[in-house]
């Protein structure tokens, strides 16, 4: 096989696509010799073909697929999964046709692109969708570059097979300097109809949870902490009805993670020649699934993240959920490397191999050990209430003293070796920030000042009902937390306080107008999601005025991690200090914290606002946004 | 039945009357003032509006509103299960138990039936039915109002109203208990309280005890007033998937004061020690 090399924006390439259907067949055929030889209609898997050019046509058919040995129909664009590749330049004005050759109705998201809302490709907000037999004509000019997706954004299509990457070259020269680059696209593929799957947590809401708490666990800690200690690591879930392993409503149980339309046993392979720098365009367009990417032996440079050019930060890893998406640049020097992607709830992973030739192989790692979430993902900052009391006197002096004091007390009866990890890490970052964040803030000294976000938690009235089943009083604010399982692994993991956008893009440097506070909720026993305490049904829309500077405050108070993303406009995320550092598309809010962005609305009409994870989005953590 | 048997019942009886205190006081607590507390609670009075983003829009009306199709998610539409608690057979008395549930519905209100008979020589021997409307009282708890019926082949058919409440007690307990009043100022009130203590990820031990109350003596059904019946049983599954699950259980049962009278005076055992196997499963 060759490499992929970097492709001209307008090159469209006939025999390239039979030669990736070539590939995609092998590396499935290696994992099922039997099944794909004779199936002449099944989707096409692998590196996804590319369609460049101002005017494109998808297909949205149905199609058999086989991941795991048996056959499911799966539903595609233009037959492949994932879904062609669209390549497109900044400034062309595109059209693309999609005919919906389904049963039902279809639609298609252009994520992260800046367009007319009916364009946007949300049914029932923005648009009412493509109908069966039906040709939609999408029409907009790119304002942007960088690296996007798509896919639909009806029912449970995505999760079926309907997402691809979306590149758009820049006009000028690209300022990311590389030898030649990949489209990676991690997903989540389950057998199950994902309505079953829905209902099933219905029923019961831990059904794929596989690592739960069990006797030997607890065995094992009196062991090392003592009965009373084994106790109370315990005793605050157990009082609360919260499971400290809930790190994902769907696991490997029923997904197999794709890279690039590919199995773990079918190895997605691209090629390198020593020397050359290669980009690597990581997309998470899975369903549910947050991935943890590293490639051992490789630092990442990261340099874009949701498509707009960051100062480049080297990593060994990074953690991105569903409609996130980065862009890294790697230096091979061996000859062959795992892309490693592994669930955040360590369940499972996709992976595939970077390589000199076809025959090398690399050494996949273990799956690292799931952790039990942490006290500061329920609580937030639990040292913040005894932080709290001192901290309008002292704050000067004393305040990094007090706080190794009031948290080493804190921590005693709640825990004992789970803390470890916690209290290191808290010690040194959180409670070092939040202190910063809070005295910034009160040395500002007016609270209605708008310069920074407010530290004030305002719960909505609805999150005192059955569809919320915790709040958080005291959120953690920092930024530099790359989360569960993440924790001091020894490894450099990009957190938010790492990502800086290049000059020139955050443009709007006024102070917002006012603030929009919403709290991310959910019901895990119920199954249910929501902001504020409302399901989308419950919801009104929220009114954005043209062109006004405003802040959002998402303040998670749930023990899941929620990529919220906002259609339409941009979200730039802040520092607790009110500093402006990276322009996203989709942001992840971890456990009980609190995260400040700001968003001028340019473009008027409906836009949708909804949690990422697609049955979080589906269960109602969606609201409608009005631009007028 | 040996002594430590009768040690460890009678503790256990004694832990479960305490659950359904301790329930009871908390489902009352966490109905007080949420400021401070992480779950529950009533809203304070300066609770933020969490529609006072919204500048009068609807969904429906405004500009560039969808008119003709509006986005519908899950939240808006119904489920429904159907969860086969228990079928086991006793071994020695070859009689079958079944204890099922099923509901329809949405998130917060749906329509329980719930149903729990015995089944001897293929007959049904006796059968409490209830169907209730459930709704979502706080987080973890339904308040359930609705009818009761029992019918009994040896006895007498009666029909009761019912209020109740299910849920998630604090420590994974889960909590099913009913008040009942029926004709003739008859009352009843019954407890179901069943913990899953996980050996593995597969392997599952459930204790379960269920607590029989009445109002009145009702003799023909061999009923006396007071605590009239408690069970206790032991279960142990094993989830060959979630949703199906074979067991092996052992269950105690004990008549108390005029119900075990009634009991004697029909030549009834007032203890029993029963062996089970049984399947557990629901879709």
């Amino acid at each position: 096989m060759k490499p992929d090399k970097s492709m001209p924006a307008f090159q469209k390439s006939f025999s390239r696509r039979l030669f990736v259907k070539g590939l995609a067949a092998g590396g499935l055929l290696s994992a099922m010799p039997n099944v794909l030889q004779a199936n002449v209609g099944n989707a096409q898997l692998g590196s996804a073909p590319v369609l460049s050019g101002n005017v494109v046509d998808l297909v949205v058919e149905e199609m058999p697929v086989n991941f795991t040995g048996v056959t499911r129909i799966a539903t595609t664009i233009n037959g492949s999964i994932p879904a062609p590749t669209l390549r497109f330049r900044e400034g062309d004005e595109v059209t693309i046709r999609v005919t919906n050759r389904l049963k039902v109705a279809t639609s298609i998201h252009w994520h992260g692109i800046i367009l007319p809302f009916e364009m946007d490709g949300v049914p029932g907000v923005s648009f009412s969708g493509i109908e069966p037999g039906e040709t939609f004509v999408y029409q907009f000019t790119l304002k942007q570059s960088g690296t996007y997706w798509y896919h639909s954004h009806s029912g449970f299509q995505e999760m079926t097979g309907m997402y691809g990457a979306l590149i758009i070259d820049p006009w000028e020269a690209d300022p990311i300097a590389s030898d030649q680059e990949q489209i990676i696209v991690l997903s989540d593929w389950t057998d199950e109809d994902p309505m079953s799957v829905f209902s099933k947590l219905k029923v019961q809401s831990d059904i794929y949870n596989f690592n739960q708490p069990v006797v030997g666990d607890f065995i094992d800690d009196v062991s090392t902490m003592g009965a009373s200690g084994a106790l109370a690591k315990r005793r605050m879930w157990n009082q609360m009805r919260m499971n400290p392993t809930d790190l994902a409503d769907l696991s490997a149980e029923t997904f197999t993670f794709l890279m690039n339309g590919i199995t773990p046993a079918g190895d997605w392979r691209a090629l390198f020649k020593q020397g050359e720098k290669v980009r690597l365009r990581f997309i998470n367009g899975s369903s549910n699934s947050f991935f943890d990417v590293r490639i051992p032996g490789l630092s990442l440079k990261v340099v874009q993240a949701d498509g707009q050019n960051i100062k480049p930060v080297d990593v060994d890893e990074f953690r991105f959920g569903p409609g996130e998406t980065y862009d890294v640049i790697v230096e091979p020097k061996n000859d062959a490397y795992t892309i490693f992607a592994q669930s955040m709830d360590r369940s499972g992973y996709a992976r595939g191999t970077l390589a000199v030739n076809e025959a090398v192989t690399a050494q996949i790692p273990e799956l690292d050990s799931a952790q039990w979430l942490e006290m500061s993902d329920m609580m937030g900052a639990m040292d913040h209430s005894a932080m709290g009391h001192g901290m309008g006197h002292d704050m000067k002096s004393d305040t990094a003293g007090m706080d190794h004091n009031a948290m080493g007390h804190s921590m005693k009866p709640a825990a004992a070796k789970m803390d470890h990890s916690a209290m290191g890490h808290n010690m040194k970052s959180d409670a070092a920030k939040m202190d910063h964040s809070a005295m910034g803030h009160s040395m500002k000294g007016s609270s209605s000042s708008l310069a920074v976000p407010s530290q004030k938690v305002r719960h909505a009235s609805t999150e005192y009902g059955p569809s919320v089943d915790m709040r958080v009083d005291m959120p953690r604010t920092n930024l530099d937390d790359p989360g569960i399982g993440l924790r001091n692994n020894n490894r450099r993991v990009l957190t938010f306080s790492d990502l800086r956008s290049v000059d020139g893009i955050l443009d709007d440097n006024r102070v917002p107008t006012r603030e929009i506070e919403l709290h991310l909720t959910g019901n895990m026993e119920r199954y249910s999601w929501s902001i504020d305490g409302l399901e989308f049904g419950k919801s009104t829309p929220i009114y954005m005025k043209q062109g006004e500077r405003i802040r959002v405050i998402l303040q998670n108070d749930t023990m899941m991690t929620h990529p919220m993303h906002l259609h339409g406009m941009w979200s730039d995320l802040e520092s607790p200090e009110g500093e402006l550092l990276v322009r996203r598309h989709t942001i992840s809010v971890q456990p009980a914290q609190r995260i400040s962005f700001l968003t001028t609305p340019h473009d008027l009409g409906r836009w949708a606002w909804h949690c990422h994870l697609l049955f979080h989005m589906d269960a109602g953590m969606f609201r409608q946004v009005v631009v007028s | 039945m040996n002594l430590s048997m009768v040690e460890l019942k009678h503790n256990f009886h004694k832990a479960v009357l305490a659950l359904a205190v301790t329930t009871l006081s908390s489902v009352a607590f966490s109905a007080e003032t949420g400021i401070g507390q992480p779950q529950g609670g009533s809203a304070p009075p300066d609770a933020r509006d969490p529609h006072a983003y919204s500048d009068g829009f609807t969904f429906e009306s405004g500009p560039y509103s969808q008119e003709e199709r509006q986005l519908k998610l899950a939240d808006e539409h119904k489920f429904w299960a159907f969860i086969g608690d228990r079928f086991e057979y006793d071994t020695d008395s070859e009689t079958g138990v079944f204890d099922v549930q099923g509901w329809y519905g949405t998130t917060y209100d749906r329509l329980y039936i719930k149903s729990e008979g015995e089944i001897e020589d293929g007959r049904l021997q006796e059968s409490e039915t209830d169907v209730l409307w459930s709704h979502a009282y706080n987080a973890y708890f339904d308040t359930q109002l609705g009818i009761r019926v029992d019918q009994s082949r040896e006895g007498k058919d009666r029909q009761w109203l019912a209020a109740g409440m299910q849920g998630l007690a604090p420590y994974w307990f889960e909590v099913d208990m009913t008040a009942y009043l029926g004709d003739n100022g008859r009352t009843a009130f019954s407890v179901e309280a069943e913990y899953e203590l996980l050996l593995t990820q597969k392997l599952v031990l459930q204790p379960r005890a269920e607590l029989s109350f009445y109002g009145k003596d009702d003799e023909i059904n061999g009923i006396g007033s007071g605590l009239s019946q408690a069970a206790l049983g032991l279960r142990l599954r094993y989830e060959i998937t979630r949703q199906f699950a074979p067991y092996i259980g052992i269950e105690w049962t004990d008549k108390f004061g005029k119900t075990a009278d009634f009991a004697r005076s029909e030549g009834e055992s007032v203890q029993d020690t029963q062996y089970l196997v049984g399947i557990k499963f629901w879709f």
